[in-house]
């Protein structure tokens, strides 16, 4: 246990380190983006005057290192400050919209995880079937179509004729099952998104192992096919799954806005996207840290939990 | 309904000009092939035909097309006849042929821009994995802070900086592909590079290409390939995300991605066109998985074998 | 998505006597939707769909730039000036006006008005409001406007703004949306308020998403708010927004793709209001710059474009055919019998030879932020000119950051105007040597004169004459493609009612569809 621990302490050191080259490649690629903050709220509009009393409002006639220095002590400090554009406190814009997002991501993952954990064990259970071959190509199909496009495909069918709506509207009052029905549509889209990269890779890592003596012995020990799937493979294919699980799980959270524009939702992508356009780099970096802390979070729970089940992986670090 | 039926047509239609292909690749190629691809199970014909068919397409893409790549050639929507088989697009442009071009364009972007992630991450990562420490720290770390970005808005950031050129379009999606690519590299690479046969290979004082080229690739390809075959197909999606915000290839060139993302709104009203384009996607990433699953299969037989 | 609006022009009313009215702006609507005419009623929830709004966007009155600000806007604020379905100036904040010698403007602010929060509105709260875009300090878009203003002050009832030159238009400047009326305290708003006098007060307001808004039982206009509540919400895909309307999720939405306004008509779920204007589409190239300093080269191109295919094409036949021309139909001395410029290779070929060329290859810098559909236009364009021999490459550029970095920057470029009601105004900021507005970097003498003589003349014929002139010297000389003038296209749930005439003066009647319309 005490070798793991060291291992998440490591982790979460380097996991720091991490976050700040984030903010520093964010920051220099924000900056080197034409135009900044002043411009682009007056865009069409803007006189040079008018752009240099903006930027003097705002502070951003100061030089690009003083600006980063004085937004890395704030964070530091557990402040993200105001936002430039709308001149609120960031935190408050992100708080509604980081529960929308996370909400959005456990949601498709409540089902896709499942999905694909059964789909992936049944492909490699009747490796070579029909079935295998049906799922194996549909999830494919489902993953080479574009996710706007999936998008649009589901309101057609399913939101057209009355069934769920088409666009997420959110209010505080509502209840979860409310709320589960209304974003029914965008968890389905992401579904279908993430659910061919898991079901492979379990497929995949489970197969990997039906080849090894122990698995050999089982079978002929007359053990049914679905037990020694289950009981002797799964077990010790979980670490390249949890893998990929986690990977996609830190995709549903920072990498969905194109399906969150589609279904007007309210999550950090569009606000992330915004941002940029409009050059607020305050906003920029806050998303940033969070979608970044996100990734890191979910990597090292997955090494944590692959290390568990299998301890051999302990003694390589 | 009637698409479901067209799908079941088709994978009936498939069977048996998997078979056909099949047979008659063991007809025709050398003795020695003959033998790989009489055991090739049907999928990878399937794939490796529709593959097949993509490159001819492609390759003989002015002499097929009816009509030029850019040309109005009618008026807007018009629906499939005679003289335009799928009818035409948004501006009255000629819907096969944009597809027939789209073919060369598509597959030649996506061809290039994951050669190019794999040759630099696969490259780095191993290079990575084999000196170890300082350099290897750096370059994870690195790698780890870029991957922590997410990706679409990490491009549509680079694009924006640097202009939509398809040469910069190729580099900045290769530039992030690679970040993924070099993370399974170096992971696969770790595990070789503590074999006894790389520290034989450095006491016969064997330099890094050497290992890298002769030792260590051979050994780490399977699952690299497979990433390859998924990596592809991601490239189109990518490309008509990056349209969806406005980014993405240059007009008027013909490009599925993009395709997908212009006339995307038509299917609200339940028009099939832009399942042309999209369809055209899925069908390669079908292809190309299916003959990766068959390499895979074989390099995996091949090794229980040795 | 990130679409800039330009500003609003100035209209001259009342001042050079014997204008007549302005032409005809606004539509007489279509049968659909007379048929269920009758008086306004009350009631109802109205959902309004925009292709605009950003969760940056803030409250800023001097910063409002896309069209969700300027629907919120409307139903919340009213200004000292409105501009009615006509196109004529209307008395709001503002009782009346009037100017002796044009340069000293006397404003009467209408009394017994209050804001949401209970306060009367005073002349303080209206000099605040105003001084808010004037001055060193002021970083409002609309700022430039106000260099000419030496002074504003209150006197009683009145305010009065002081200019340092004659200007007869002044009054339409109070009419932009920019200078809502908002209570002011030691002579400053604040600019991070949401209290207005308007027809709606703010329940809630969460920016790029969804601003609910609910009738003010006290709004000083009798006959206007029909509506108990107004939601205005973001929706920037334009699918997302054909389909909320479609499944009853909203009732009123903008910009529809032109490629769908047959299909959605088809339906038959919902009214196509498609509103004929002086908005138009651009193509400016830059004067200074080779190859675009010879006139002939520029003319080469003018014939190289098939105007009737665009309008067609990209704006699904909901526009008209520009001959080049700034000033549109709506306008009181639109020149219409300008010869027209046909799709002409062969003239576009004899321009190139008058050029001494035999071929000619421009880079036209397009995103679909200049306007909806300009990169389509751009590779019809493209197709066109080739005939010609002309060889137009076709750079796509990021819609983000387009006018900072393409516009004016490049020198073959698309844009739009959203129209001027006054011919003056439209010369002025868009085609006046060094004129802030001016996309071309054009000069002509001969224009800058008439410019300022057409300003002060009298006698309506001369000035007709004049304003023919400039617009035939734009057209033939200058250095300005314009294909088209497009229509502002919504559509609506079917219960939706206008009033007979909707303004063409912006978009959603002048932003003002929330106060002025109603559900049957």
């Amino acid at each position: 246990m005490h070798a793991v621990l060291v291992m998440i302490l490591q982790r979460l050191g380097l996991g720091v380190l991490t976050l700040f080259v984030v903010s520093l490649v964010i920051f220099g690629a924000t900056e080197l983006l034409p135009g900044d903050l002043a411009s682009s709220l007056l865009g069409q509009s803007a006189t040079p005057e008018t752009v240099a009393a903006l930027r003097r409002q705002m502070g951003l006639d100061q030089p690009a290192p003083v600006r980063y220095w004085a937004w890395l002590t704030g964070v530091l400090q557990g402040d993200f400050g105001v936002s430039l554009a709308s001149r609120r406190p960031i935190a408050d814009m992100m708080s509604a919209r980081l529960g929308n997002t996370v909400f959005l991501a456990l949601y498709a993952a409540a089902i896709a995880v499942p999905l694909s954990l059964i789909l992936g064990v049944l492909a490699a259970l009747w490796r070579n079937s029909l079935f295998d071959r049906v799922a194996n190509a549909g999830a494919l199909s489902a993953i080479s179509f574009p996710e706007f496009f999936v998008a649009y495909i589901l309101i057609f069918l399913l939101a057209q004729s009355g069934y769920f709506p088409s666009m997420v509207r959110l209010s505080p009052a509502m209840s979860l099952g409310d709320k589960l029905y209304v974003t029914f549509l965008p968890a389905l889209t992401l579904t279908l998104v993430v659910t061919a990269h898991m079901m492979r890779m379990t497929r995949a890592a489970i197969i990997n192992l039906m080849a090894s003596p122990y698995i050999e012995m089982a079978r002929l020990k007359g053990l049914s096919p679905l037990r020694i799937v289950l009981r002797h493979a799964l077990p010790n294919a979980l670490a390249p799954i949890i893998n990929v699980i986690a990977l996609n799980l830190a995709y549903l959270i920072t990498g969905v806005v194109v399906v969150e524009v589609v279904f007007v939702y309210p999550g950090l992508g569009q606000l992330m996207v915004d941002s940029v356009s409009k050059r607020d780099i305050a906003v920029v970096q806050a998303i940033a840290l969070i979608f970044a802390s996100a990734y890191v979070l979910l990597n090292l729970t997955a090494d944590v939990l692959s290390t568990l089940t299998n301890p051999r992986l302990m003694r390589r670090k | 309904m009637g698409v479901l039926l067209f799908l079941v047509i088709v994978i009936a239609a498939s069977i048996p000009l998997a078979w056909l292909f099949r047979a008659t690749l063991v007809r025709t190629l050398p003795h020695d092939i003959a033998i790989v691809a009489r055991d090739m199970p049907l999928t990878a014909a399937f794939g490796l035909l529709v593959i097949g068919v993509y490159v001819f397409v492609a390759v003989l893409a002015p002499v097929l097309a009816p009509f030029p790549e850019r040309a109005v050639v009618g008026t807007q929507f018009q629906p499939w006849d005679s003289t335009h088989w799928l009818g035409t697009d948004r501006l009255g442009r000629d819907m096969l042929s944009r597809l027939i071009y789209g073919a060369r364009n598509t597959v030649g972007i996506a061809f290039a821009t994951t050669t190019l992630a794999f040759v630099v991450g696969s490259l780095l990562g191993i290079w990575a994995a084999l000196r170890g420490g300082w350099l290897d720290q750096g370059l994870s770390r690195f790698v780890d802070a870029l991957m922590a970005i997410p990706s679409l808005i990490f491009s549509l950031l680079l694009l924006t900086i640097f202009g939509t050129t398809v040469m910069t379009l190729i580099l900045v999606i290769a530039a992030v592909d690679a970040t993924r690519v070099y993370r399974i590299a170096r992971s696969v690479a770790q595990g070789v590079v503590v074999m006894d046969y790389i520290e034989a290979a450095r006491l016969r004082g064997e330099g890094n290409w050497y290992l890298i080229r002769r030792e260590i690739l051979p050994n780490a390809l399977a699952p690299l390939v497979a990433e390859f075959g998924l990596r592809f197909c991601f490239v189109f999606l990518t490309i008509s995300s990056l349209s969806f915000l406005g980014l993405g290839i240059q007009p008027p060139t013909a490009d599925w991605g993009s395709m997908v993302r212009d006339n995307a709104t038509l299917i609200t009203f339940g028009n099939v066109t832009p399942l042309l384009p999209a369809g055209a996607i899925a069908l390669l990433t079908v292809a190309v998985n299916f003959v990766v699953d068959w390499q895979l299969y074989r390099a995996s037989g091949l090794k229980e074998q040795g | 998505m990130n679409d800039k609006t330009h500003h609003t022009g100035m209209t001259r009313r009342g001042l050079l006597k014997g204008a007549t009215a302005l032409g005809a702006a606004g539509l007489i609507l279509p049968a659909s939707y007379r048929a269920a005419r009758a008086e306004p009623q009350k009631g109802g929830t109205f959902r309004i769909g925009l292709g605009h709004g950003n969760s940056t966007d803030g409250y800023d009155p001097g910063l409002w730039d896309n069209l969700y600000a300027q629907v919120f806007a409307a139903s919340r604020h009213n200004q000292l000036i409105e501009v009615d379905a006509h196109g004529q100036l209307t008395p709001e904040i503002a009782e009346s006006w009037e100017s002796s010698d044009g340069k000293t403007w006397v404003f009467r602010i209408r009394e017994g008005v209050s804001f949401h929060s209970g306060k009367d509105v005073t002349v303080e709260d209206v000099i605040a409001s105003l001084n808010h875009h004037r001055g060193d300090e002021a970083t409002s878009a609309i700022k430039q406007f106000f260099d000419p203003v030496t002074d504003i002050r209150a006197d009683g009832q009145n305010v009065i703004v002081t200019l340092d030159a004659a200007n007869g238009d002044f009054p339409y400047l109070m009419s932009d949306y920019h200078l809502a009326i908002m209570p002011g305290s030691d002579g400053k708003i604040d600019p991070n308020s949401t209290d207005g006098c308007g027809p709606y007060v703010v329940e809630s307001y969460e920016p790029g998403v969804q601003a609910s808004l609910t009738r003010n039982p006290d709004y000083w206009k009798s006959d206007r708010a029909h509506f108990d509540r107004v939601e205005i919400l973001a929706i920037l895909d334009s699918a997302a927004r054909l389909n909320a309307l479609m499944t009853g999720q909203v009732d009123l939405i903008d910009q529809i793709d032109p490629a769908t306004i047959g299909m959605l008509e088809a339906r038959g779920v919902a009214n196509i209001l498609s509103i004929p204007g002086n908005a138009h589409y651009v193509f400016p190239m830059d004067s200074r710059a080779a190859p675009f300093d010879d006139n002939n080269v520029r003319l080469a191109l003018k014939y190289a474009i098939d105007r009737q295919q665009m309008v067609d094409t990209i704006l699904g036949g909901h526009g008209a055919v520009s001959n080049d021309n700034p000033i549109g139909p709506a306008n009181r001395y639109f020149y219409a019998d300008m010869e027209p410029k046909e799709f002409d290779p062969d003239r576009a070929r004899f321009y190139l030879r008058e050029a001494g060329m035999d071929s000619l290859s421009v880079d036209l810098h397009v995103a679909d932020a200049a306007f909806s559909g300009a990169v389509d236009a751009g590779a019809l364009f493209a197709e066109t000119a080739a005939q010609a021999g002309i060889n137009i490459n076709l750079v796509r550029e990021p819609n983000d950051g387009y006018w900072d970095n393409v516009w004016m920057q490049k020198p073959f470029v698309a844009s739009y105007w959203g129209g001027r009601a006054v011919e003056d105004h439209m010369f002025t900021t868009g085609y006046a040597t060094g004129a802030s507005w001016n996309d071309s970097f054009w000069s002509n003498e001969r224009f800058d004169e008439l410019l300022v003589k057409a300003r002060s003349e009298i006698n309506e014929d001369l000035r007709r004459e004049m304003y023919q002139e400039m617009q035939r010297i734009v057209s033939f000389e200058g250095s300005v493609i314009i294909p088209m003038n497009n229509n502002y296209v919504m559509a609506t749930a079917l219960n939706v009612a206008t009033p007979e005439r909707v303004s063409s003066n912006w978009n959603i009647d002048g932003f003002r569809a929330v106060e002025r319309w109603w559900f049957t």
